[in-house]
């Protein structure tokens, strides 16, 4: 549960070998210091952790279609686990998850490639690759189905201009995961790209200015400074980035029109629960998929926590 | 200031909010009492506008305010409205999902106030009038019905020399005349074979004799019904229609109304939709669906329900009552967007788009088969598209999948009545 909210874990792990502060008598100050972390606290209580708790009940439970609802043991689950979709789900999940990874290396190619002294512009490029993702996934959806379009979309123009076939991307089984991926990626680099230049700013310039003195080239300052002194912040972006695209749901159902001949290919854990609990009447099982889908994030983020020993380098 | 607005308007909210659940049918505040009026079709608003314009003409205390959700989340959020208790007073029913709401207890039984006020309730065509009662009680009043016909481009007919599509029609006319439209040059198809059920897939279900839901069994898996769907792989698969990959992203309709698809099979209630197109008022034309081994369209209509967690029963009762009587259904023939279900109204309708023969659509109700429904409809039909899909895309198999499918749908269905 607590490894899902990577902070907790983190702050964890950072005040590790530090001794646990003795308890005070409260004081004033301390006081005020809860008043303060109170508003987040009651906000989690009722926004993550009671429907959390809710939610693990209700998979034990069969739903009314407009309420009410009976106690039917562990049904719920074998439905979940028996379910070929639910296996396809996973399998495109996973796909996106991994698709969606990509936009970490984009995003720190970017962020060193505009951390260059004396570069230009740099809030316009930053406010440019940022757009995308402030913009409404709905919206984002729309024009990338319009872009895709195998009738009269652009990126079918420019294939064609080389010679080469039309596709209808999102409507082929073939394409359409990679499709969706690539919007994905598309619109969550810039955030990534925000994340990495605050942390390319904070490696100390004089690293830099001796390795020039050393002869070492651009890219050479690269690997051998700003990569390994970044990744702190990679790790935590690639759990942020891992979860959010374990949880992909809006692009999907905005981009796969309901008789897509490849939905059942491109159909994530998220879609495959809403369309369970909101169009199918099967609350009960929806809410133990969405279990199921908790867990399984929560245990790929402790293998992370695992191998970050094994890659990130505190300074 | 932006920002100050917005919570302004948050505050507001529930004080407006409780301001509303006082009025009760306006007795206790006497003002007017405000409807609100649940609908998914935006081309319907304009004519529906003018319906309750004459409504609220008749009754000064009431006043109708659409609803306006589209149909691709109408459900998902009438649901979520009711269990919230901010559904709309009145809004549109299909016969898709009447059993699970009648059955849930959150619709308000009619047929005492339908016996009470003399409605013409038996003005309405029978066969529709009973998709809306469950277990002997009438939970809703239709207001239009609709059945499907083909539509044919006469330019692009006439370019091929072919005759146009009539009574005599047969399946194996389509075949040929399919096959002579067909222009891939360029990028004409002679047929949009879309993967659509109640436009598609159950009129040839039916046409070929097979069935999709009878005694609570599925049909998919009857040789006859498979012939029905093949019918439309067929035309996939010679290349004679776009696959169904290709009308996701452009729908057939679309095809037809930009003239790269000579045929469609095509719903009634979007004639006006057709009528809209400049391009194709001198020359689409509309026909019987042509025969297969027998003689069938699909007859569905929608008709207004009344939630029962209204706290208004009264004035959305007279607005149920007055949608099913003579004038509501003339306004709404008129304004030409759907064939209005009231007895001797449906000329109105045919007469508001004199372009195309639209009676053809009237002459089916003889063979019309009803929308099929169950409890839980939407979870088998549910399944059909995705077990389709391929078949649909020219991949073939389309037997085996229609197989898997009425297994599937016999266990959905199994599983509802347990």
């Amino acid at each position: 549960m607590m490894s899902v909210f990577p902070s907790t874990a983190a702050a964890k792990k950072a005040g590790r070998g530090e001794p646990a502060a003795p308890p005070a008598p409260k004081s004033r100050s301390q006081r005020a210091a809860y008043l303060f972390i109170a508003p987040l606290g009651i906000g989690f209580a009722v926004f993550y952790f009671w429907p959390l708790l809710q939610t693990f009940y209700y998979s034990f439970t069969e739903f009314g279609a407009f309420g009410g609802h009976t106690w039917i043991g562990t049904d719920n689950y074998v439905r979940v686990l028996k379910d070929v979709t639910v296996w396809q789900a996973l399998g495109n999940t996973l796909i996106y998850c991994a698709i969606g990874l990509l936009a970490l290396p984009v995003a720190i190619g970017v962020a060193a490639l505009l951390n260059r002294r004396g570069l230009r512009g740099v809030a316009v490029y930053r406010a440019l690759y940022f757009i995308p993702f402030v913009t409404l996934p709905v919206a984002v959806g729309l024009v990338w189905n319009w872009l895709y379009n195998g009738d009269y979309g652009l990126i079918n123009e420019a294939f064609e201009w080389f010679g080469a076939d039309r596709r209808y991307w999102v409507s082929d089984p073939s394409t359409a995961v990679y499709a969706i991926g690539a919007v994905m990626v598309w619109s969550t680099t810039g955030y990534y790209l925000i994340i990495f230049m605050a942390g390319i700013k904070g490696i100390p310039q004089d690293y830099y200015e001796a390795a020039e003195l050393d002869g070492a080239g651009p890219l050479r300052r690269f690997f051998t400074i700003t990569l390994p002194l970044l990744s702190p912040t990679i790790f935590f972006a690639s759990i942020i980035c891992m979860i959010n695209s374990l949880q992909t749901f809006d692009l999907i159902y905005i981009m796969m029109a309901e008789k897509n001949p490849a939905i059942g290919d491109t159909q994530s854990v998220v879609s495959l629960f809403y369309k369970w609990a909101f169009i199918e009447n099967a609350q009960g099982a929806a809410a133990a998929l969405a279990f199921l889908l908790m867990l399984i994030i929560a245990a790929l983020t402790l293998v992370q926590f695992r191998l970050q020993k094994r890659w990130v380098h505190y300074a | 200031m932006r920002r100050r607005t917005l919570l302004y308007g948050a505050m507001a909210a529930p004080l407006l909010a409780a301001c509303s659940g006082q009025s009760d049918d306006g007795k206790r505040s006497g003002g007017r009492t405000t409807l609100s009026y649940g609908v998914w079709d935006v081309a319907q608003v304009p004519g529906l506008q003018k319906v309750i314009d004459a409504f609220e003409k008749e009754n000064p205390g009431i006043s109708v305010r659409m609803e306006l959700t589209p149909w691709s989340s109408y459900w998902t959020t009438l649901k979520t409205s009711m269990r919230g208790g901010t559904a709309p007073d009145v809004f549109w029913m299909n016969a898709v999902n009447l059993q699970l709401y009648a059955s849930s207890g959150v619709l308000e039984p009619l047929s005492g106030h339908i016996k009470s006020d003399r409605t013409p309730v038996d003005r309405h065509p029978e066969s529709l009038v009973k998709v809306y009662a469950y277990q002997g009680t009438q939970y809703g009043i239709p207001k239009d019905f609709d059945t499907i016909g083909l539509w044919y481009n006469k330019a692009l007919f006439d370019k091929a020399g072919i005759k146009y599509p009539d009574t005599t029609w047969t399946w194996d006319d389509v075949r040929d005349a399919a096959a002579e439209l067909t222009n891939p040059r360029e990028r004409v198809h002679g047929m949009a074979a879309e993967m659509d059920r109640q436009a598609q897939l159950y009129p040839a279900i039916h046409g070929a004799g097979g069935y999709v839901l009878k005694d609570g069994e599925s049909g998919f898996g009857d040789e006859r019904s498979i012939e029905g769907l093949r019918y439309w792989t067929d035309m996939i698969d010679r290349g004679w229609s776009p696959p169904q990959s290709a009308m996701v992203e452009s729908k057939a309709r679309n095809r037809f109304w930009s003239e790269k698809a000579a045929m469609v099979y095509e719903i009634s209630a979007y004639s006006g939709q057709y009528h809209a197109v400049p391009a194709l008022k001198d020359h689409a034309g509309v026909a019987v669906l042509p025969k297969g081994r027998e003689r069938a369209t699909i007859i569905h209509g929608l008709a207004n329900v009344i939630s029962a967690k209204s706290r208004k029963k009264a004035a959305a009762w007279k607005f149920v009552r007055f949608m099913a009587g003579r004038k509501a259904a003339e306004i709404q023939a008129s304004a030409g967007i759907t064939i209005s279900s009231y007895e001797g109204t449906q000329d109105a309708w045919l007469r508001s788009m004199p372009e195309f023969d639209l009676k053809h659509y009237i002459e089916m109700l003889e063979y019309a088969v009803p929308y099929p429904s169950s409890k839980n409809t939407a979870v088998w039909e549910n399944l059909q598209y995705p077990l389709l899909g391929a078949a649909f895309s020219g991949k073939g198999g389309i037997e085996s999948a229609a197989r898997t499918l009425g297994e599937q749908m016999d266990r959905a269905l199994k599983e509802e009545r347990a």
